[in-house]
């Protein structure tokens, strides 16, 4: 399994990280989420995104993307300041996919429709050239090309995701946003999301952001995780994180559910 | 390797073509530069060597558009020769069927599913129709059944429901049917000047006013406002599975959801019609006196000797009927709208449509029904 920046030198960019936060300060008028955060992710890397409920996972993620302007701070992806109105940041949105909770598909529309969405919008390609596409990312998510003509609403949970995960292949992007991608499906069902995931940033050189509560997925998928505690970010690996002296983190890590998942993980 | 705009350079040596690729190759920058499409005339039955080896950067998009390519040429040429592969493209290639395309939607029916349409429509509307009934008396039972039991009644609902759709509607209710008065003052003058008999526009105004405008003003504006407002929340509900979660808890949204809307408007309607009565009345009045010789004091002596009582009874009677359909058919629309977003505008959309439908049916059907009566 290589990465795609070993096939391909490319000149000082490459020392440039995935995503670069500095001093992000984020508030709902006078509520504080982020204070003075720092987080940089790097390329290539799975990177998940932890915290307690009502800490701001949703949102940091929110604010990369600049779905959200942030209070104060810095946001740089790519080395390309998010929040500048230029055209190489309107650019900038082509380079990342997300991938909504419940998959956020356009409910009058089908998959292979939704998947098109973004193809139609931003390039030039042929209609056939886009069906093959389309048929191409549903192989990536790992769905069958029968689903491509289906509606999201006879879709299961778990298809939903890998059709909102197949929309946010569509461009290309060398990065892409998960929020919490295995949350509501079966344990074969998010083993399977999880194993997708190392596989398709394996194969597409892809740096991935998932916000999950899922342990597992955790210490299966993910390279580094970030933790969101006090309105400020920590990253590391997973031993680093859980080994800190925080109680919270403690009671995540190593609670019932943590140990096991750090055997399973270990074994 | 400098990377750049990516580019596909023909050569041509005696039997072989040699193509060499470089640059860029991604979703982006093939957007600008053009993506290969045709394939070029010189390769038939020739040996052709592509080489790979001064591709910079290569996405998936790219790939599967370059292997298309590659396959055009590949059964126009006697041979194809690839070099340099980057290991990303084999890798592509080998895990991944690229050749296929997907449909967009699913695939177009036989003509005769036109004719199938017209008859679905045509069963569906019927059905509509017997499920308003049936849904009219569902209600009917469950309201029925509240009065008989008033502690299942929620009070609190059915006092929000009528601020919100009976009260807040009051100043657009009052200044429709103010207007409303001044036109038919006016018109009503215009045509009983030719007679001389301008001061029987008081009975115009008074007859035309209670009888059918401040009814029918005040249901058409409760059908936009209200009809539409009932059908978007019970369909949100609806969407968010909230409607199922009653269900499972025991308990039972006619009674919950629609009982209190129809009450609060039952409740609400008639005051809002006698308050549309008053301003259309004064809204004449006012015409009068200005545009006519009648003071405002000759209009209140015309109107009380001239316009009998039971015109206003007409049009209140008319306020409870109004008030059902409304509320119902805004309910029950919510109630049958589907699992997604797009049916919520759909049922909203045919809310307001069917009410304002329902209104006038009745409308012309008491009209009917107060005739024979001969009242």
């Amino acid at each position: 399994m290589t990465l795609i920046e070993d096939h391909f030198a490319e000149p000082a960019a490459d020392l440039m990280p995935a995503v670069r936060v500095r001093g992000l300060r984020t508030q709902f008028g006078t509520q504080v989420i982020h204070d003075n955060l720092d987080l940089t992710i790097h390329r290539g890397e799975v990177f998940g995104l932890v915290g307690g409920s009502g800490t701001g996972k949703s949102v940091l993620v929110r604010a990369i993307i600049g779905l959200l302007r942030p209070a104060a701070g810095q946001i740089e992806v790519f080395g390309q300041d998010t929040q500048a109105r230029t055209a190489s940041a309107q650019a900038l949105r082509r380079q990342w996919g997300v991938m909504f909770q419940d998959g956020a598909l356009f409910s009058s529309l089908t998959v292979a429709e939704n998947i098109d969405v973004p193809l139609k919008e931003h390039t030039s390609l042929r209609t056939n050239d886009r069906k093959a596409i389309i048929a191409l990312k549903l192989q990536l998510a790992g769905l069958d090309p029968s689903a491509g003509t289906k509606y999201p609403a006879e879709l299961s949970g778990g298809m939903r995701k890998r059709a909102g995960l197949a929309r946010a292949l569509a461009l290309d992007p060398k990065i892409v946003f998960l929020d919490e991608p295995t949350a509501g499906l079966d344990p074969i069902g998010a083993a399977h999301f999880d194993q997708l995931v190392l596989d398709l940033q394996a194969a597409l050189g892809l740096t991935v952001v998932m916000i999950t509560h899922d342990l597992d997925s955790l210490y299966t998928a993910c390279n580094r995780i970030g933790v969101i505690r006090n309105k400020q970010l920590t990253a590391g690996t997973i031993a680093e994180i859980s080994a800190r002296p925080d109680p919270w983190i403690n009671d995540y890590f190593n609670g019932p559910r943590g140990r096991a998942a750090a055997f399973a993980g270990a074994a | 390797m400098i990377s750049g705009a990516p580019n596909a350079e023909w050569s041509s040596d005696g039997q072989t073509a040699s193509l060499i690729l470089t640059g860029e190759w991604t979703t982006a920058t093939l957007d600008s530069a053009g993506w290969p499409r045709a394939t070029p005339p010189d390769v038939a039955g020739r040996a052709v060597h592509i080489d790979f080896g001064q591709i910079t950067n290569l996405d998936s998009n790219a790939a599967l558009i370059l292997h298309r390519w590659i396959s055009q040429i590949e059964s126009a040429a006697s041979s194809v020769e690839l070099g340099a592969v980057p290991a990303f493209y084999t890798q592509m290639v080998d895990a991944y069927t690229l050749t296929h395309e997907t449909d967009l939607t699913p695939p177009a029916g036989h003509w005769t599913d036109g004719l199938a349409d017209i008859g679905r429509r045509t069963i569906d509307a019927a059905r509509a129709t017997i499920h308003l009934i049936s849904f009219q008396g569902q209600v009917t039972v469950a309201l029925l059944h509240a009065l008989a039991r008033p502690k299942q009644l929620r009070v609190r609902s059915i006092v929000h429901h009528m601020q919100a759709a009976g009260v807040s509607a009051l100043p657009i209710v009052g200044l429709l049917s103010f207007l409303l008065g001044v036109v038919t003052a006016y018109q009503g003058a215009d045509q009983l000047a030719r007679f001389g008999a301008e001061i029987f526009t008081v009975n115009v105004v008074g007859v035309g006013v209670l009888r059918e405008m401040g009814a029918l003003i005040t249901a058409i504006v409760v059908a936009g406002r209200s009809a539409s407002a009932f059908a978007a929340q019970i369909g949100t509900m609806k969407i968010n599975e909230e409607i199922d979660a009653m269900r499972v808890i025991g308990l039972d949204p006619v009674m919950v959801l629609v009982v209190p809307r129809v009450l609060a408007l039952g409740l609400m309607f008639p005051f809002m019609v006698v308050f549309a009565d008053a301003l259309g009345i004064l809204g004449g009045a006012i015409m009068a006196t200005l545009a006519l010789d009648i003071s405002f004091g000759q209009f209140l002596r015309q109107f009380q000797a001239e316009v009998p009582i039971y015109h206003f009874w007409v049009g209140m009677a008319k306020a409870p009927l109004f008030a059902m359909a409304i509320a119902s058919i805004g309910c029950l629309q919510g109630l049958m709208v589907g699992q997604d977003a797009a049916s919520v505008g759909i049922r909203t959309t045919a809310a307001v449509v069917q009410a304002i439908f329902f209104v006038i049916v009745i409308d012309a059907a008491m009209s009917i029904f107060v005739s024979i009566l001969g009242v």
